[in-house]
């Protein structure tokens, strides 16, 4: 899936450097997003079924289908549990973070 | 290759010369005085003579709204307004000159309510100053149409990309019937190619528009949407030239001086206003009075080097205004008086507010206005500001 | 510079008239010229008023019309004793009427002509749009612009339909103007 890469936050030197106006790269994305998740979820591949439901529910998009599988992306996934909540396969179970 | 001679009035010409520019997207709410373009624009879709899409939308405010929509995806934007269809609009002005949208506009100039009139100042425009569009005060109806046509090269200008509003004096020029040179798609076409820009919503090159800024580079980013519209002076100066040369009418830039370099007195003003002013200098010089006309064009940018280099050569400069800055005095005086504040040796300036709501500005006006200059500069006290043609006395 | 004042009704084709002598003098004699209404919103029956400036050179003045050369009423009933108030010493008044004599006190030692454009209208347009008549009226009378120019200017500016009946009323009106002379 094309998703875009944290690129760390430059401040511009000088006024050239500056986007246009209002006007910037999509997908921009300057830090991680995570960090203090209570629990985590985690997919078991065999019980899903690969409906989807998970990435149409899951508010920040960090579910997505890679091949055959639901990969997570851990560096913007909240521990919300919203999907874990949705998945009608219960193949989502959320699991406490250690440090 | 020539023209075609047309009789055409004020807003047809701005209509003509919209349609020339082949704009993809018209979208304008009608408002006396500017309606006929509308209503001209709408006819030349229907017939075909322009391959746009006409939008009715439900107010100025969606007009510019949708204009900005367009411009975001690379189209070129067309709108007409007035007055309080102006107003309206207000925050979409300062939306799409942040954004660099290139849109072009054409405002009448009318009054503004309250009380409700429906007649020419220039107040509606002059309180938008500040919200970043380039703004032209054209004086005929050739002006009008062939500054439609340089308004799209200028704004469109990488270095630029700045929205563009051509004003027109309300009735007095809008409604106003004569001969009017339009000149061949062909030649059109061949000084203003198609928008080209960097700045839009792309597939293959996904961007963030209207993105927010904040306080750590809005500062910054503000300086450069200032910049812009300094500098835009040399698109401005250059697209004239050009223009001039292909199309044989140079209008001086952003400014034109008449009769200016041996004046001891000169009047700045703007419109149709400074075509009557050329009458009464010319009646005046042969009366061997050395007074002198300047022509402000564009009041964005503002002309601050070319007005310091000629009004810093005279005794006195009167500035006429259709406008008051309620509780100081004439904008355009405002704006002069800033340029000329930089001179080491600054001249006497006096404001003459007048015209407004329609009022007319006759002749024997502006031959009173002459004298009172040329009696400021041989040191005869005269109040800062004057109102102008009042038919009431006033309490003082 | 001349200028012209029309005097008519909002309907009547006051502007109009105004407009076509502006333009056939603009694109058919090399001329510079100005056509103008009186403005604002108008309504039928209202009393309107048409502006004409015709001149050799560009016209530059955009002051209100105070003064004229001549001054052309469509509908006799807007004659009152200001009709003739900025028309200059020497100029002309051309009234739509039958019964000139009702109005030699009002015309103030102007030069009057008169035509009877109403029923000339109603002959030949079956209308009593009574301002291209006039305008033929006044081309006999003062030659601001020439016939042929005049007729070139209703080709151009008129509905194809109305073209070849205004075209007669104009020829006719200076035929008639010419006989009363």
């Amino acid at each position: 899936m094309n998703r875009p890469e944290v690129q760390p936050y430059q401040k511009p030197f000088c006024i050239k450097e500056l986007p246009l106006g209002s006007t910037f790269t999509g997908g921009h994305l300057v830090e991680k997003n995570a960090g203090w998740r209570t629990f985590r979820p985690i997919v078991d591949q065999d019980k899903c079924t690969g409906c989807l439901r998970c990435y149409l529910v899951c508010p920040d998009g960090v579910i997505f289908r890679s091949g055959d599988e639901m990969v997570i992306d851990y560096d913007f996934c909240k521990g919300c549990g919203v999907c874990a909540y949705e998945c009608k396969a219960r193949a989502i179970e959320m699991i406490k973070e250690e440090l | 290759m020539p023209g075609q001679k047309t009789f055409v009035s004020g807003d047809e010409a701005v209509a003509m010369g919209a349609r020339l520019a082949r704009p993809h997207v018209i979208s304008a709410y009608p408002i006396t005085p500017q309606t006929v373009v509308v209503e001209r624009l709408s006819d030349y879709v229907e017939d075909g003579s322009l391959n746009a899409e006409f939008m009715h939308v439900e107010s100025e405010h969606s007009a510019m709204s949708a204009a900005m929509g367009v411009s975001s995806v690379g189209a070129r934007a067309f709108t007409a307004t007035s007055s309080q269809g102006l107003l309206h609009m207000c925050e979409g002005l300062h939306y799409a000159s942040g954004a660099r949208f290139p849109i072009v506009m054409m405002n009448a100039n009318r009054a503004t309510a309250a009380p409700w009139n429906i007649y020419g100042d220039q107040r509606d425009s002059l309180s938008m100053l500040d919200c970043g569009w380039i703004q032209v005060y054209v004086e005929d109806a050739q002006e009008a149409l062939d500054m439609i046509i340089q308004a799209y090269r200028i704004a469109e200008d990488p270095e630029v990309l700045t929205p563009f509003m051509v004003n027109l004096d309300g009735f007095v020029l809008t409604h106003t019937y004569e001969l009017v040179e339009v000149p061949p798609q062909e030649t059109v076409d061949a000084f203003l190619p198609p928008y080209q820009t960097v700045n839009k919503m792309d597939l293959a090159n996904p961007q963030s528009l209207c993105i927010t800024v904040g306080p750590n580079l809005n500062l910054e980013i503000k300086y450069q949407q200032h910049m812009a519209m300094v500098n835009a002076e040399k698109a401005i100066d250059a697209v004239d030239r050009e223009f001039g040369d292909v199309f044989g009418r140079y209008y001086g830039g952003m400014v034109q001086g008449y009769r200016c370099e041996d004046a001891e007195v000169i009047l700045a003003a703007t419109g149709t206003t400074a075509g009557t002013a050329r009458v009464v200098v010319d009646a005046m010089r042969e009366q061997g009075h050395a007074v002198g006309l300047l022509k402000l064009r564009y009041l964005r940018p503002f002309p601050i080097r070319q007005v310091c280099d000629i009004a810093g050569r005279v005794k006195a400069v009167g500035v006429l205004d259709r406008d008051i800055s309620f509780g100081l005095e004439g904008t355009i005086y405002t704006n002069v008086n800033s340029a000329l504040s930089r001179l080491a040796q600054k001249p006497l300036t006096l404001n003459f507010v007048g015209g407004l709501g329609g009022r007319d500005i006759s002749r024997e006006n502006i031959e009173s206005i002459f004298t009172t200059l040329l009696a400021a500069a041989g040191g005869v006290s005269q109040p800062e500001v004057q109102f102008f043609g009042m038919e009431c006395a006033t309490d003082e | 510079m001349i200028e012209v004042r029309w005097h008519g009704r909002g309907g009547q084709g006051g502007f109009t008239v105004a407009r076509l002598l502006g333009l056939s003098a603009a694109l058919f004699e090399d001329k510079y010229s100005l056509a103008f209404p009186s403005f604002g919103p108008e309504r039928r029956g209202a009393p309107v008023l048409g502006f004409t400036k015709i001149d050799t050179t560009p016209i530059r003045d955009r002051s209100a019309v105070r003064t004229c050369d001549y001054v052309v009423v469509l509908d006799e009933t807007l004659v009152d004793a200001n009709i003739t108030a900025g028309l200059k010493p020497g100029g002309s008044i051309l009234i739509n009427t039958r019964t000139p004599e009702r109005y030699s006190d009002v015309v103030n030692g102007f030069n009057m002509a008169h035509l009877d454009a109403t029923g000339l209208a109603l002959e030949i347009l079956g209308r009593p749009i009574t301002n291209t008549a006039m305008l033929g009226a006044l081309i006999a009378e003062t030659g601001v612009v020439s016939l042929e120019s005049a007729l070139k200017g209703i080709e151009v500016e008129m509905k194809p339909s109305l073209v070849e009946k205004n075209i007669v009323v104009v020829k006719t009106a200076c035929e008639r103007m010419k006989e009363v002379a």
